[in-house]
């Protein structure tokens, strides 16, 4: 529909069309934009702010941890009273757990990630002019930015921002006199978070419909870059579990302040007894969890789907087992929304129930595996570009492996008895989904720049970022793993009250100087972000020589994205090598790859999908 | 030790400063490339990538060889060696997992590192491949679920007899107590609505079988007798960990969660084992190190540490979740029943007020 109106000549119809083919406003274009490379820009930009304040709030945490007894000024100036002479307040400390987890899950790797490449992507990948509706993915991004608004404001309340975990398990987060953080801060986090929901859900559904129903002509389902088919499946996840999510928040912004009991019972504190009476922080668990765990595969999914794409472009090769892979996808997610219960294995529930999701959550080990052996097949044989993104890329292949692996240790309801909640768990999933979603970010950046600002970043800065990062990420959680094997519990603000973990300190030491040098890193990374937004040299069209449609879109940003018509696709998104009938040389003659527009050539087989 | 981290900790940040002052000569445009790798950068990264792993796999060994002695001693509980045992197996499947695929994924990014003219191989599917690991993770899967899942449900259903000694562990913000069923080895009935005044456990006071219960404040076992725990808590989720016995279960306002072990160790006997002994000489030495510290500055100087077992909070719950533990003694039989005799009871604790 869009395409009609967009491919119509701008001379003789301008006055027709003249809403499409004015000048816009700067507002128009840079702040309530409906296009989608503009939207997806702004998610990304605040979700690297978001991410900046997430990471420097771990950075205090490490200072803590490494250096309980030691005075830090720093403290002081960043937390104000509650870092009154350079002594972190206890309280604080789980605030910043809380913040520092919800931040970077949320705000980061779901709205900064999902949220900017879906719609860079979907759109351009799949040969669309926008989104199916520009208007919705607008609010979508103003929502987001609201409640980050809020989350942020939520700092600067007097007693503390929310802190009892980002899980935000009841009692402790429904009881102000439990904890400071459970009063005002409490609030702003659930109001946040229930924008962020709303925003979220605006966006899933976008990409939905836009995926099915705005396909260009020969666009088939099996002919989708695998970015494409992740982005989708991770809408649909989305759609599946946030709601759930929200029912929560909502059940317990009820027993907060309308005196209900959906999740409390039998409570005396503060020297009297609550009312509240046959509720269970079990029932909060699994409906907090049901969203939870997908909610890793949402974070997940996307950053495997820029794997996929940026590991074929620089391998020069198609990826290996397209099907299976999009076999992996849709397993994942099916499975990952009947495995929750593997976070509460001691929660209290009847341990037969915790049989059943072993088993489920054991499963899903195998798509995932199979996902890697996929990748690293991918760069056999190929003839790999080193560009920082394929460096991200095999990073992220290799922290997921590691990362991935210890979850069949936490999978097992039996083990998982003795490393529940210790610093095991926290290496696990920072591996897992922390640091290889961000290295699905960091890798979609760096392939996907060109596309967004029409300048290529500095590839010299970006290989010092990879592997100081790589480096470093890994001097922090491979150790992790050891420390939280002692019994080490996360969430301590300190651990001297145990003189057993005595002997940890030194390792304690060496994360957080791993962690400081990891997040230096991250600066040289800044630096080249917004120096090349102004500077970068100019971006050819196609600078990595890829087969995907974004490529084929002009460099300079129009409305609707491809002057006159619309490609038509022809073949699979993965034509990268393929020879000719006699093997003397590629399809193309001195070309090793194949755009998906350009028509299957005489003689050519089409493989593949 | 200390001086080897040192070593690592200055060289990492030496060669970060190093590496960022580089920035912004490096930072200058960089020929005609245009900012896409090209055969100079392929050679260099891949050999990069080489060095990289020879990291990985050095952080791999000083972990498994430095760090490994962190893990905790021979579990002091009856179902604690399955636990141990299939822990040990699991750890050495993910390795070679972990070593294997590493190395394949890096030295193929080293081996195929691109050269202009080289030709990638066209190599889209093999369904023979894509079969073989699918089956090979189902198989390895299938043997660690079943194992796992007979000694979970071994673990969770433990037998119960009524020579089982009946304990309520009570949590609340920031301590624990510990209730005995006394000689009728029967729980007196209690709730929250109930606490008041001496009476901090909320334990009914009408209920006989809550007379003869005796309410600690450190957890005394006798060894190898098994033991049921019924949690309790008065305020927020806590989790009541006892990493030694391999055991953890999470204690909820509002119902009650069981977790039953038989203590297989005495304190006397861990104290005395070779890993124990070894672990608080070390520490102790840690302990002194920084006492002299301490001593310089003017502040006190930190106690000798003397092994106990214990029981900790391992679920966020207040500003002082760091700090809530209980001390646990497991002692032989007799010495047992001495202490509880000089025990008070509920119904001698009420007569007294």
């Amino acid at each position: 529909m869009s395409a009609e109106i967009l491919t119509a000549q701008p001379d003789n119809q301008a006055e027709a069309h003249e809403h499409h083919h004015h000048e816009q406003s700067f507002i128009e274009k840079y702040i309530f934009s409906t296009d989608h490379k503009m939207i997806a820009k702004q998610y990304l930009i605040t979700g690297l702010i978001m991410g900046f304040i997430g990471i420097a709030m771990s950075l205090l945490m490490r200072l803590q941890l490494a250096w309980p007894d030691q005075k830090f000024w720093i403290f002081e100036a960043l937390l104000g009273k509650f870092g009154t002479d350079g002594v972190m307040d206890p309280g604080i400390y789980l605030a910043l757990v809380t913040i520092h987890g919800t931040i970077m899950v949320f705000f980061v790797l779901t709205a900064g990630l999902s949220g900017t490449f879906s719609n860079l992507l979907i759109p351009l990948q799949i040969g669309a002019r926008d989104m199916a509706s520009g208007f919705l993915n607008m609010v979508s991004y103003w929502l987001f930015f609201l409640s980050s608004i809020i989350m942020i404001s939520s700092l600067f309340v007097e007693a503390g921002p929310a802190s009892a975990g980002w899980t935000v398990y009841p009692p402790l987060s429904a009881l102000p006199q439990a904890i400071g953080g459970s009063g005002m801060g409490m609030t702003l986090w659930l109001v946040s978070m229930t924008i962020f929901i709303a925003s979220s859900l605006l966006g899933s559904l976008n990409y939905i419909v836009t995926v099915v129903n705005l396909r260009t002509q020969g666009m088939s389902m099996t002919r989708l870059p695998l970015t494409v088919w992740a982005f989708f499946v991770t809408a649909i996840i989305g759609v599946v579990s946030f709601p759930v999510l929200l029912s929560a928040g909502l059940l317990l912004l009820m027993d907060r302040s309308f005196g209900t009991s959906f999740f409390l019972s039998d409570i005396y504190i503060q020297g009297e007894v609550l009312a509240h009476q046959g509720g269970s922080p079990v029932l909060y668990e699994h409906l907090f969890w049901f969203l939870g765990h997908p909610e890793v595969y949402i974070i997940l999914l996307p950053a495997l789907g820029i794997t996929s794409e940026v590991i074929a472009t620089n391998a020069r090769k198609p990826i290996f087992g397209y099907r299976a892979m999009v076999a992996s996808i849709l397993a994942i997610a099916f499975l990952s929304t009947v495995v929750w219960g593997h976070h509460m294995f001691v929660s209290g529930m009847n341990p037969f129930l915790g049989s059943v999701f072993t088993f489920t959550t054991l499963l899903i080990a195998i798509p995932s595996a199979v996902k890697a052996f996929n990748y690293i097949t991918t760069l056999w044989k190929g003839n790999l570009q080193f560009n920082p993104a394929m460096l991200f890329s095999i990073g992220l292949v290799s922290t997921f492996i590691t990362g991935g692996l210890t979850g069949i240790i936490l999978g097992d309801s039996t083990l998982d008895i003795n490393v529940h909640d210790t610093y095991f768990v926290v290496a696990h999933f920072h591996l897992v989904m922390g640091i290889s979603a961000l290295y699905g970010l960091l890798a979609g950046i760096y392939h996907w720049f060109p596309k967004m600002f029409g300048r290529m970043m500095n590839k010299n800065l970006g290989y010092i970022h990879f592997w100081v990062t790589a480096v470093g990420a890994y001097g922090v959680f491979f150790p992790m793993h050891f420390i939280g094997m002692a019994g080490l519990p996360r969430r301590y603000y300190t651990n001297t009250n145990f003189p057993y973990f005595d002997d940890l300190t030194d390792t304690n030491v060496l994360i957080s100087v791993f962690a400081f040098v990891t997040a230096t890193a991250q600066l040289v990374f800044i630096y080249n972000f917004i120096s090349s937004i102004f500077y970068g040299k100019r971006a050819p069209q196609n600078p990595w020589q890829a087969t995907t449609l974004e490529w084929t879109a002009p460099v300079e940003h129009i409305h609707g994205n491809w002057y006159g018509e619309l490609p038509k696709v022809y073949r699979w998104s993965y034509d990268y090598s393929k020879l000719n009938a006699d093997e003397s040389d590629y399809i193309i003659p001195g070309q090793d790859f194949i755009p998906q527009n350009i028509p299957l050539q005489e003689g050519e087989e089409e493989l593949n999908h | 030790m200390t001086a080897f981290l040192v070593i690592i900790v200055l060289a990492l940040l030496a060669i970060t400063f190093w590496q960022i002052s580089k920035v912004y000569k490096l930072a200058k445009p960089s020929g005609d490339d245009g900012d896409i790798a090209n055969d100079k950068d392929n050679q260099k990264q891949g050999k990069i990538m080489l060095i990289f792993t020879v990291f990985l796999y050095g952080l791999m060994f000083y972990s498994f060889y430095y760090l490994s002695k962190f893990y905790l001693p021979e579990a002091s509980s009856a179902h604690g060696d399955s636990y141990d045992q299939l822990m040990f197996i699991s750890i050495g499947v993910i390795m070679v997992v972990q070593i294997v695929t590493q190395i394949l994924l890096h030295y193929f990014a080293y081996k195929y590192r691109g050269k202009k003219g080289n030709r990638a191989l066209f190599y889209a599917d093999n369904n023979t491949l894509e079969f073989i690991w699918t089956v090979i993770p189902v198989v390895v899967l299938a043997g660690l679920i079943i194992y796992g899942l007979v000694s979970w449900t071994q673990i969770m259903n433990p037998q119960q007899d009524e020579d089982t000694m009946v304990v309520e562990i009570y949590a609340y913000q920031f301590d624990w107590r510990a209730r005995y069923a006394g000689q009728d080895n029967v729980l007196g009935k209690a709730n929250v609505r109930f606490i008041e005044g001496i009476n901090q456990l909320g334990v009914d006071e009408t209920d006989e079988y809550g007379k003869d219960d005796v309410i600690v404040n450190e957890l005394h076992l006798p060894v190898n007798k098994p033991v049921i725990f019924k949690f309790r808590s008065q305020d927020v989720l806590h989790s009541a960990y006892f990493p030694f016995f391999r055991s953890q279960m999470n204690v909820v306002p509002g119902m009650i969660t069981e977790f039953g072990f038989t203590p297989t160790t005495t304190s006397k006997e861990i104290k005395n084992s070779e890993y124990m002994i070894e672990k608080v000489r070390h520490i102790n030495e840690l302990r002194e190190e920084r006492s002299n510290d301490l001593v310089a500055e003017g502040r006190s100087p930190l106690d000798d540490y003397e092994f106990e077992y214990y029981l900790l909070c391992n679920k966020i719950c207040g500003v002082t979740h760091y700090n809530m533990q209980m001390k646990i003694v497991v002692e032989e039989e007799e010495d047992f029943n001495k202490w509880m005799k000089e025990q008070q009871t509920f119904g001698e604790l009420l007569a007294q007020q």
